[in-house]
């Protein structure tokens, strides 16, 4: 599902998922979490400011020819288990790596019934390719779908226990 | 023999619309209505061509009064169609893809993609021999 022309300018996501603040913190921040949704990479962070961000390549990604490190960035704002802001390059592809560090914000809220609010920003000025990548606008080419189908696939997990994308990695 | 090592996850087995607890239910009514009336979906395809627009922005070339666009509005925010956030004085609206995005993945996969697919590509051919 791509954002049309919307390229080069922020993107907003906005899901309810029906689980804790803390495991949808949990899913985003632990690397034994996001290698079982998306594009199952291992993310690690140093959750503090200033502190590094690294999403790894998974095997399937690597036997592809991916470098070792497909996405990396700096912590900006750590409220644990309510903000996250971090700058974001997608490091595995040239043309997108040269459009430097986008900014990055993750905003869970509970709202009613035990069903909390995720919201993901990404302010993708100046980044064109990467915002094509990010909205899904690529997925034809074998780019994924996207923030739409990263949530989806974490909103799986969290609520029942596996994911859309199991096994495809 | 069979060794599972690696992560198995089950297959494809998502079935969202006949499970009891069904908390996405009233989401999904509010989608589909909201989905309903042109006026939204002309709204919804302005947001999709450009994101981050204001009221005065979306409204031109409507034949309806401000107010009239602001109610359509309200119903795609609460169908969490569009997301808003404040810039200063102004009020802009996004176009949040996710709820399309989960009645395509739990609601229309369920009925064999492999032929929706082959009837779009199907569809794509003639249009394009036209």
């Amino acid at each position: 599902m791509s954002t049309g022309n919307n390229t080069g300018a922020t993107q907003i996501f906005r899901i309810y998922i029906k689980a804790t603040p803390e495991a949808i913190w949990d899913a985003i921040t632990k690397p034994e979490w996001t290698e079982k949704y998306g594009y199952g990479t291992r993310d690690e962070y140093d959750l503090r400011p200033g502190g590094k961000y690294l999403s790894l390549s998974n095997q399937g990604m690597r036997e592809m020819g991916a470098p070792d490190i497909a996405v990396e960035g700096e912590v900006l704002e750590v409220d644990a288990p309510h903000r996250l802001v971090q700058t974001w390059r997608l490091a595995m592809d040239q043309e997108a790596m040269a459009e430097g560090f986008t900014r990055l914000t993750y905003e869970i809220a509970p709202t009613k019934d035990s069903v909390t609010r995720l919201t993901v920003t990404h302010e993708l000025q100046n980044a064109p390719k990467l915002a094509a990548l990010v909205s899904g606008g690529l997925e034809e080419h074998g780019g994924g779908g996207g923030w739409s189908w990263v949530l989806s696939d974490l909103k799986s997990l969290l609520e029942t226990g596996s994911s859309l994308a199991g096994g495809r990695h | 023999m069979l060794v599972y090592t690696a992560k198995v996850y089950p297959p494809y087995l998502v079935t969202y619309p006949d499970r009891v607890d069904d908390h996405d239910a009233d989401d999904r009514n509010a989608v589909f209505k909201a989905l309903a009336d042109p006026t939204r979906r002309e709204l919804l395809d302005r947001l999709f061509e450009r994101d981050s627009m204001s009221l005065s922005e979306l409204e031109v070339g409507l034949e309806m009064t401000r107010f009239g666009v602001m109610k359509h509005l309200r119903v795609l925010e609460a169908a969490n169609l569009i997301v808003t956030r404040r810039d200063g004085r102004e009020k802009l609206h996004f176009l949040n893809p996710i709820p399309i995005r989960l009645i395509h993945d739990r609601w229309i996969d369920k009925y064999t993609e492999t032929r929706v697919t082959a009837l779009i590509d199907l569809k794509n051919t003639l249009e394009a021999g036209a």
